[in-house]
Parts: C-alpha cells; structure tokens; sequence
C-alpha cells in the first residue's frame, strides 16, 4: 500500500468513486496472438449507486471484474478500489480491503463438498464471532428469502444453475459487503425469479447502501436499476447513464448493439 | 518481453530455440519461487487462527487411519522378503544370528520411512492434489481469497499437519509389522533361532537408529504434503500441463512421480547428513 499516492489520485475525482479505472488495457496470450480484452479503459463507479456492465460474449466482462477483484492484473493503468492501487496492494492489505467485497462468480464457484447451508454459513463462520445457533437464523432467513427453504443439506452438484446462482448470491450478501460484484447473477433464471432477484438487490441496497457492479444480459429489464451502464465492445468501453443514451450514441456500433440486443423499437 | 518480439523481423530458427529455452529457464525458477513462497504461507498458516480442528482430525482419518490397511500390506510382505532373502544370505557364512538386527535395521531406518512416504504419496498425495486442483479450476479457491478466507491456513495448512502426524506413525507401523514379517519367514519358516533374532535386535538397534527413522519420517511427510498440495494448488499456472479435467490429471500424476523422487533422492542426502 503507498497511502500518499492513493490520496492523491482520490482527491482529483469529483464525485466519490468505489472503484475507478485509469488508462487500463489487459490483453491475454503471447505476441504473435495477442487478445487485447481492454484498451486504455477509463471510467468510475460512484459510490452507493449500480453500474452495469453490459456487451456481448467474450468481450471482457468477467474479465473486468477479476481485474477489480485482484485475480488478474493490468498490463498498464491503474485500479483504484476505495482509494487503493489493487494489483500494488501486499497480500495482507488486499486480504483486509476484499473483506469489504461481496462476489458472485460467473459459474458460481461453490465448495462442491460442503452442502448448501455450509456453503452460505461458511463466511459467517470463517469471518464472524456469531454463535452458530445465530449462524443458522441468518442462514435460514437468507434461504427462505431466495426461494431455497428446505434445499440446505443438498450438494452443489444436486442442484440446477439456477439454484446454484442463488446459493452463490447468498453466500456473497452474508457478510454485509461494501462493494458488490455480481457476474451474472441471473442468468439461468426464470423471469419471475429474475425479477424477484432484482427487486431483493435495490431494497437491500437501500438498506446497507452497498455500491454494486453486475454483469449482466437482462436488456432491457436490468436498465430499471442501473445508474450507470458500461458497454464492453471490441477493447472499446463506453459508459452510458441510461438506455436513451445508448440509442442516441454518435457511434454507430452501439447503436447497432442497441438494435440487435434491444429490439428495433426500442427507446430507453 | 512481448513488445520487443513483436517489432523484430520474422524470428530465424535459432532464435525460437533460444526464446523457447529462455521461457523454460524462466518458468522453472518462477515454479520454484512460487512453490516456496507456498510452502512459508503453508507453515505460517498452521499459526493463524481460527485454527481449523475438526479438518486436521478429518484429513488424519483419511491420510492416516485410511492407509494403515495399505501400510500393513506393504510392510508385511517387505519384512517377508527380507526374512527370506535375509535369512538365505546370512546362512551361507552361518551367521543367521544375524537376521533380526538386519531387518530391524533396514527396515527402521530406510524402508520404513522411504516406502511409508511413497505408499502415503500414491494414496493420499494423490486425492490431496486432485482435490486442490478442482478446487482451482472451478474457481472455489479465488473465491476464497475474494471472501479474505486465507487458503493456506483454510485449505492447506491442516493437510500439512495431518501428513506430518501420520506419516510418522505410519512408519511406525510399518516398522513393526515388517518385523513381524521378517520374524514370521526368518524363524517360523526357514528355523533361524529365535531367540537370537529378539536379543540381537534389542541388541543392536540404538536409540540414534530409531532417531534417524523418525527424522526421516517428518521430512518425508513435509515433502510430500508440499509437492502434492502444491501441485494441485497451482494447477492453474503450468499451461504445459492443459486445461481443465486434463491439467488436474497431469498434475496429479506428476505430484505423485515428484514426490516419490524426491522422497528417494533426499534419502540419501539425509542418510549421509544423519549417519
Ligand atoms: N485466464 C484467461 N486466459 C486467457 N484468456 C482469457 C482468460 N480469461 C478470459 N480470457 C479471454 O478474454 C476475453 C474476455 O473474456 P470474459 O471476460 O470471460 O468474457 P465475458 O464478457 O463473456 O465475461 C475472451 O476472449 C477470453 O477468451
Ligand atoms: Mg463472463
């Protein structure tokens, strides 16, 4: 950690921001194949408010999150996550900033040999001081809340992606989280869920004014909730306030993206 | 490294070779670097708390209580060998008065813990390093770095501890079952006397012999839990290993082919060191 430049660089934005990119590019493979995913990307987050990402397959999307976790590093350019360089942090300092984090992976990632209740108590347990009669209250009312009552003493492997999804997003709410990171939280589910999903997401961040990035393809629905959108297109990333804005770009791919992902009479 | 080769002209033979030979080098030493580093968090992370009871008990049943079938087996026949080839060489100068000090002997101080360390490595290193390296691929071990959980001291560190306990004491039973072994071919079958098979072995085996064994034993533990756990551990970094279901697979062999190796070759070393 070098707290002097941090301080710095968080006294130029304006507004303040969770997470802020700088001139960031990220490129996979050796020279001869090089797989350029981010170039010079620059935006921010604001703090308390959702930023989607949005963009179609393989454009980056993950990626970007992993970058803001710490699980990759740029090639250039600078993370700052609350204030803090990511990929410049010690071990023990980046330990302590991700214990503010909150994250679903894109496959979920569940212990595959610990049952669903384990899975979710399992931050509780590692992280807290609570009783592990307290433990199971908060366990339980988080599953009845997702729709997962009576699934506890499954195995990841006996249950669909939906359901797999849904114990990955409790896990990741258990902790209270400060910066949410959801790739894909609702891919999977059916459209009641999915709605369901995201109405639990604004009044819980209402409640713990949490800031929140998810991935995600639920155009247009997805758009009620985010204060932001961060298109991912080809190494290019714009950022957009609303749909409107994505409609009435100068650029014609994303209009085009607009068109294809949105349907033709869409208008924000 | 990538800029400079991508503005060069088309790269001649020789320099292939050379980059390929220098990509190598490098990935040899940074394997090495990570798998120390690896081994310093492992060994810190047996001092973190909340230290992680009931998962050293649970791995002691698997790496310890699980192979004590395998042990015997192994060690039983061992002994029986030695009886017998032990037993034939001796009688030819008259000396099978002999026969409980050697096989005491070879078995306490090289068999035992040599043969303990590479059965344990082939049945227990091997689900260790399978296990870790699923974990990986399926993202379950970022997850618990994004959840601030420290792997080493979650996942890791307990399989250190229960492989450094077990391994011991599976020597130990190794030890006295192929003694029994030895006993049962040497004096039961081939009629070496038996009281000179009990009195020279209490005899002539000392508590430095018995010392040595024990040594052995922990390091053999050490080693094998580090190049298992660790192999399994970064599946994800040695792309010469694949992807997926493939590189667990790999990496699982090799853990296993790496761990008996070194267990042999640091045999001698510490022989030469202890005796
Ligand atoms: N660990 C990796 N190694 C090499 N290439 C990767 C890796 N992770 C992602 N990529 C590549 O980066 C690009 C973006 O991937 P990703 O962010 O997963 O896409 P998505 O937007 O669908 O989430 C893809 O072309 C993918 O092949
Ligand atoms: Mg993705």
């Amino acid at each position: 950690m070098n707290p002097d430049h941090t301080a710095q660089t968080t006294a130029v934005g304006e507004v303040a921001a969770a997470v802020r990119f700088v001139d960031v590019s990220k490129s996979f493979g050796r020279a001869t194949r090089r797989n350029r995913v981010l170039q010079s990307a620059t935006f921010s987050v604001p703090a308390g408010k959702t930023t989607v990402i949005a963009g179609g397959s393989g454009q980056g999307k993950s990626v970007t999150l992993k970058l803001i976790l710490g699980l990759l590093k740029p090639d250039s350019g600078q993370i700052l996550v609350f204030g803090h360089d990511i990929a410049r942090l010690g071990f023990k300092a980046l330990r302590e900033l991700r214990m503010q984090f909150g994250v679903l992976f894109q496959g979920g990632a569940l212990f595959d040999s610990l049952s669903v209740f384990e899975n979710i108590a399992l931050p509780l347990r590692e992280r807290t001081e609570l009783s592990e009669e307290e433990i199971r209250h908060k366990v339980e009312s988080t599953l009845e809340q997702l729709g997962l009552a009576g699934h506890e003493d499954k195995f990841p492997a006996q249950l669909s992606g939906g359901m797999k999804k849904r114990v990955g997003l409790a896990r990741a709410l258990q902790l209270e989280p400060k910066l949410l990171l959801f790739d894909e939280p609702t891919t999977g589910l059916d459209p009641v869920m999915t709605q369901e999903i995201y109405e639990l997401f604004s009044s819980t961040q209402k409640r713990l004014g949490y800031t929140a990035m998810i991935v995600s393809h639920d155009v247009p629905q997805i758009f009620k909730l985010a204060d932001q959108i961060i298109l991912l297109n080809k190494g290019e990333l714009d950022t957009f306030t609303d749909a409107a804005q994505i409609v009435h770009s100068s650029k014609e791919p994303i209009r085009e993206f607009a068109r294809t992902v949105m349907g033709p009479g869409f208008t924000g | 490294m990538d800029s400079i080769q991508e503005f060069s002209p088309q790269p001649s033979r020789l320099s292939k070779g050379l980059g390929t030979l220098g990509y190598l080098t490098l990935d040899t030493l940074a394997d090495l670097g990570r798998m120390g580093l690896f081994l310093f968090f492992a060994l810190i992370g047996l001092f973190k708390l909340p230290f992680r009871f009931g998962e050293v008990l649970k791995q002691l049943r698997f790496i310890g209580a699980g192979s004590i079938a395998v042990i015997v087996f192994t060690s039983l026949s061992t002994g029986m060998v030695l009886g017998l080839q032990g037993y034939n060489a001796l009688n030819r100068f008259g000396a099978d008065g002999m026969l409980g000090t050697i096989v005491a002997l070879s078995l306490i101080m090289e068999l035992g813990p040599t043969l303990t360390a590479i059965m344990v490595a082939g049945r227990a290193g091997s689900a260790m390093c399978a296990e870790l390296g699923i974990m990986r691929i399926s993202e379950q071990i970022d997850a618990l770095d994004c959840m601030a959980i420290d792997p080493f001291r979650y996942l890791i560190s307990p399989k250190f501890l229960a492989m450094v306990i077990s391994v011991p004491l599976l020597t130990a039973v190794f030890d006295v079952v192929g003694i029994f072994g030895g006993y049962l071919v040497g004096v039961e079958m081939m009629g070496a006397n038996s009281g000179a098979f009990m009195a020279g072995m209490a005899h002539n085996v000392t508590n430095a012999d018995i010392r040595m064994g024990l040594i052995k034993s922990l390091f053999f533990g050490l080693l094998v839990a580090w190049i298992c756990t660790g192999r399994g551990f970064f599946v994800h970094v040695n792309r010469g290993m694949g992807f997926g279901a493939e590189s667990v697979s790999r990496a699982t062999t090799q853990a296993v082919v790496f761990s008996s190796i070194s267990v042999l070759i640091s045999d001698y070393f510490l022989t030469s060191v202890l005796l």
